[in-house]
C-alpha cells in the first residue's frame, strides 16, 4: 500500500527517530511510504492555545499536502486527534465550508500508527525484537480523543523479547498538555512527579507511548531526576529488529 | 440567534463568588505547596472515583442514559423562555410566588426583602450552589439576618469562615482534626470535650442543627430540578437536613438558576439515575424532596421561587459554550480531573471549581474576569468521559481560549510560528537555526521566560543531528 507520512512538527524537528522508525517499519511490512514536502504542522498548538484564526492556514496546508493520498499515517495520537476533530471545526468556524468538508473527509483517512497497523494493514505481529522491560503510557489524546484502546498494547505483546509491565494509574494525564506545561508549570510538574513515581514502581527500563510530545515531557522529567528509565516512541520499538 | 432579554450579559462585580483574587496558576502554585491538602484530595477523590465507577458499571444502559440526559438538556436550552413561563404559571396556580432576578444583586434584594417581611432574623439553608454563587449569606448578614447552613460540610465551611472547595463535598480540603477545632471555636453550645471521632463530630452537629431546625421559621434552598409541566421543585441530598428545611418552616424561599428547568415529570427518571451514581457513587440518593406550591396543613405556608439569570442568558447565546448550562452539579468532572486533584478547589477562585468551573465561571463573569481559567486544564478529556450529561468540556475550554485577551508577547510568538509553519522552506531553515541556537545556548538550559518554566523541572531533549526532513532528503 502507498502510505503518506505526516511526520508532525515535533518529530520532524526534535524526535526524527520516531518518524524514521515509522518509515522503516512500514517499508519492512512491504509498503511504500511517501513524504509530501509541503507538510509542516497540524496547528494543534495554535488551536489549543486559543489562536484558531492563525491555525487556519495550517489546516489549509495539511489539506492541500495530503488530499491526494488515500491513507495517511502520523506517529502521534494527539496530532491525529487534532486533524480528525479540530480541523473541520477551525475551518467551519471561519466560514470555510468547502475546506471544512475536505478536512473532515481527510481526517477519516488519517491514522495514528497503531490504528493503521491494526485497522487498515491488519497486522498485530510486526516482526519486531526488543529485549527490554517496557511500560506503556496511554496518552490522553490517543486514549480519549481517537480511542486507540488496547491497540498499542496488542502490538507490544507480539514483540519478541519484550516484557510488558502494567503502569499504575496509566490513564492519568502526565501533565504535558502543550502550552499547559508552560502556563501552569507548577501543576504540570506535580502531575509529572506522580507519573514518574508510577513509572518507577513498575521497574521498567523503558517507558513508551504513541506521542513524542508526552514522551518529551516525561523523558525530560526522568532525565532531570537522573532516573535510569528511558522514553522510547512506540514506533521505534515496533521498528526494532534482532 | 439572539437571546437578549434585557438581562445583563455578565454577573455583577463586587457581589457573589465567581471571581478569585488572583490568577489560577498563582493560586495553584500556593495550593501545591500544601502537602496535607494534596493527600486529603487524593484520598477523597480516588475514593469517590472508585465508588462511582463501580455503581456506574452496574447499569447496562449508562451510555444511553447519558445521551438521554444530554438530549433533554439540549431541548431545554432550545426553548428555555417557554419552559420558564410554563413553570411560573404552574407554581403560581399552586399558590407559590415567582420572582425574576436578573442578577446576584437583584436576587439578594428579593430574598432579603422576603425574609424581612416574615420578621425572622434567622434562616436555615439547604446546601445550594446558586446561593453560594450570588453571595446570599453575606447579603443576609449585612441585613442583620443570620443564615445557618445545615448541610454538614457546608456548615463546617461556614463555621470555619472558609470557602467551599468542591461542589459536592465543600469541606473536602479539611480533615477531622481541623473540623473538631472549627466546631470548638464556632459552634454555639458545643461540648468542650469534643473529640475528632467522626460519629462524635456528627452527633455534635446533629444536636446543634436539631435545635436550629425547630426554632427557625424561614428556610432558603436551591433546586436541582424545576418541572415545567407541574410546577414541582426537587432537591436531592444525602443527609436529610434538606428535607427538614423544606418541610418544617413556615416560609420557604427557593433560588433556582434558570437552566435547572426540565420539561416534564418523566424527565426526572433519567436524571435521578444519572446524578447519584455520577456524584456520590450511590445507586440512589437517600433523600429526594419534591414540592409543588403550597399545601394547606402540610409543610410551608408560603413558598417563593426566585428564578436567577446572573449571566446565564448570555451563556445561552453562545452555541458552543451553552453546553455548560447542561451541568447538573454532580462534580464527577472534579473527581476525575488531574488538575483539580492537585490544586484543590480554591485555586479556581469561584464557587464552581474544577473543569466545569473552568468553563462556567468565565462565561458567567465575562472571560476578561476569569481569563486564566480556560487554561486550567491539560485538555486530557477525563472530564468529558465522566460527565453524566456528556458536556464536551475540552471543546468549550478551547472555544473560550479564543475569546480571552492574549498576552502580546504570546500573540506575537504564535503569529510568527504560524507564519513560519505555513512556509516549508522557511520552516526548514528555522528548524536548523533552532538547533544551532540550542547548541550555542548549552542544551537549552537558558531558555527565556516564559519558556524557562519548562526547564525548572524537566530537561529539554538534546537536539538531533538531523531533522527528519533532512534525513528524508538524504536517503
Amino acid at each position: 500500500m502507498r502510505i503518506a507520512l505526516f511526520a508532525t512538527c515535533l518529530a520532524d524537528t526534535l524526535f526524527p527517530e520516531a518518524a524514521k522508525a515509522t518509515v522503516r517499519l512500514l517499508e519492512r511490512l512491504g509498503h511504500e511510504v511517501v513524504f509530501p514536502l509541503e507538510q509542516t504542522c497540524c496547528g494543534q498548538m495554535h488551536v489549543n492555545t486559543g489562536y484558531q484564526r492563525d491555525a487556519l492556514p495550517l489546516v489549509k496546508r495539511y489539506v492541500s499536502a495530503f488530499s491526494r493520498y488515500d491513507v495517511i499515517v502520523a506517529p502521534s495520537g494527539s496530532c491525529v486527534g487534532s486533524i480528525r476533530h479540530q480541523h473541520a471545526m477551525v475551518a467551519a468556524g471561519q466560514g470555510e465550508r468547502g475546506l471544512a468538508a475536505r478536512a473532515h473527509d481527510l481526517g477519516s483517512r488519517t491514522y495514528e500508527l497503531s490504528e493503521l497497523l491494526i485497522d487498515v494493514l491488519r497486522v498485530e505481529d510486526v516482526g519486531a525484537y526488543y529485549p527490554h522491560r517496557v511500560t506503556y503510557h496511554p496518552t490522553c489524546h490517543s486514549l480519549r480523543m481517537i480511542r486507540v484502546g488496547d491497540k498499542p498494547l496488542r502490538l507490544l505483546r507480539r514483540v519478541r523479547g519484550l516484557e510488558l509491565v502494567e503502569l499504575p494509574a496509566a490513564e492519568q494525564c502526565c501533565g504535558f498538555g502543550g502550552t499547559f506545561a508552560i502556563k501552569n508549570a507548577a501543576t504540570s510538574a506535580a502531575m509529572l512527579a506522580d507519573k514518574m513515581t508510577a513509572i518507577a514502581s513498575t521497574g521498567a527500563e523503558v517507558c513508551t507511548a504513541g506521542d513524542a510530545s508526552c514522551l518529551m515531557h516525561i523523558g525530560g522529567g526522568l532525565r532531570r531526576a537522573s532516573s535510569g528509565v528511558r522514553t522510547v516512541h512506540l514506533a521505534e520499538i515496533l521498528a526494532s529488529e534482532a | 440567534m439572539t437571546t437578549f432579554l434585557g438581562m445583563p450579559a455578565t454577573a455583577p462585580r463586587g457581589v457573589g463568588h465567581l471571581r478569585g483574587d488572583t490568577t489560577f496558576p498563582r493560586a495553584a502554585r500556593q495550593a501545591l505547596g500544601n502537602e496535607q491538602l494534596r493527600r486529603n484530595l487524593r484520598h477523597a477523590t480516588s475514593t469517590i472515583r472508585g465508588k462511582s465507577s463501580r455503581v456506574i458499571a452496574e447499569l447496562p444502559d449508562w451510555q444511553e442514559l447519558r445521551t438521554a440526559g444530554s438530549a433533554i438538556k439540549a431541548d431545554v436550552m432550545s426553548r428555555l423562555p417557554e419552559l420558564l413561563e410554563q413553570l411560573e404559571a404552574r407554581v403560581t396556580e399552586r399558590g407559590g410566588v415567582v420572582h425574576w432576578a436578573a442578577d446576584a444583586n437583584e436576587a439578594n434584594q428579593i430574598v432579603t426583602g422576603l425574609v424581612r417581611a416574615t420578621g425572622s432574623d434567622r434562616v436555615i439553608k439547604v446546601k445550594s450552589m446558586a446561593t453560594q454563587e450570588i453571595g446570599l449569606n453575606e447579603a443576609l448578614e449585612a441585613a442583620g439576618i443570620q443564615p445557618v447552613e445545615t448541610d454538614l460540610a457546608e456548615l463546617i465551611v461556614q463555621l470555619g469562615n472558609d470557602r467551599p472547595s468542591h461542589i459536592l463535598v465543600p469541606a473536602i480540603h479539611r480533615n477531622r482534626t481541623e473540623i473538631r477545632d472549627i466546631f470548638l471555636a464556632a459552634m454555639p453550645g458545643v461540648d468542650p470535650s469534643l473529640t475528632d471521632d467522626p460519629p462524635v463530630l456528627a452527633a455534635a452537629a446533629r444536636k446543634y442543627l436539631r435545635e436550629t431546625f425547630l426554632s427557625t421559621r424561614v428556610a432558603v434552598s436551591g433546586a436541582n430540578f424545576g418541572i415545567a409541566e407541574t410546577g414541582t421543585l426537587a432537591v436531592v441530598e444525602s443527609e436529610g437536613n434538606g428535607r427538614m428545611c423544606l418541610t418544617l418552616p413556615d416560609t420557604l424561599i427557593t433560588v433556582m438558576g434558570i437552566e435547572k428547568v426540565v420539561p416534564t415529570w418523566r424527565d426526572l427518571e433519567v436524571f435521578l439515575q444519572l446524578l447519584p451514581r455520577a456524584s456520590t457513587g450511590e445507586r440512589m440518593n437517600p433523600y429526594t424532596t419534591m414540592w409543588t406550591g403550597v399545601t394547606p396543613g402540610d409543610g410551608p405556608r408560603e413558598f417563593h421561587l426566585v428564578l436567577l439569570d446572573n449571566g446565564r442568558s448570555a451563556v445561552l447565546a453562545d452555541e458552543v459554550g451553552r453546553q455548560a448550562l447542561h451541568c447538573i452539579r454532580c462534580s464527577a468532572c472534579l473527581n476525575v480531573c488531574p488538575v483539580y486533584e492537585r490544586t484543590g478547589g480554591h485555586a479556581y477562585g469561584s464557587v464552581y471549581p474544577g473543569p466545569i468551573g473552568a468553563v462556567l465561571s468565565p462565561q458567567l463573569t465575562g472571560v476578561e474576569d476569569n481569563a486564566s481559567l480556560p487554561y486550567a486544564s491539560s485538555l486530557c478529556g477525563a472530564c468529558f468521559d465522566a460527565c453524566p450529561v456528556k458536556i464536551d468540556i475540552p471543546s468549550i475550554l478551547v472555544h473560550l481560549r479564543n475569546r480571552v485577551p492574549h498576552p502580546p508577547a504570546e500573540r506575537a510568538a504564535m503569529r510568527a510560528a504560524a507564519y513560519t509553519m505555513d512556509r516549508p522552506r522557511l520552516y526548514a531553515h528555522a528548524q536548523r537555526a533552532a538547533k544551532l541556537a540550542r547548541i550555542a545556548g548549552r542544551r537549552g538550559r537558558g531558555l527565556p521566560p516564559p519558556l524557562s518554566s519548562w526547564t525548572v523541572s524537566r530537561d529539554l531533549p538534546a537536539p538531533p543531528d538531523q531533522t527528519f526532513r533532512d534525513w528524508w532528503a538524504s536517503r
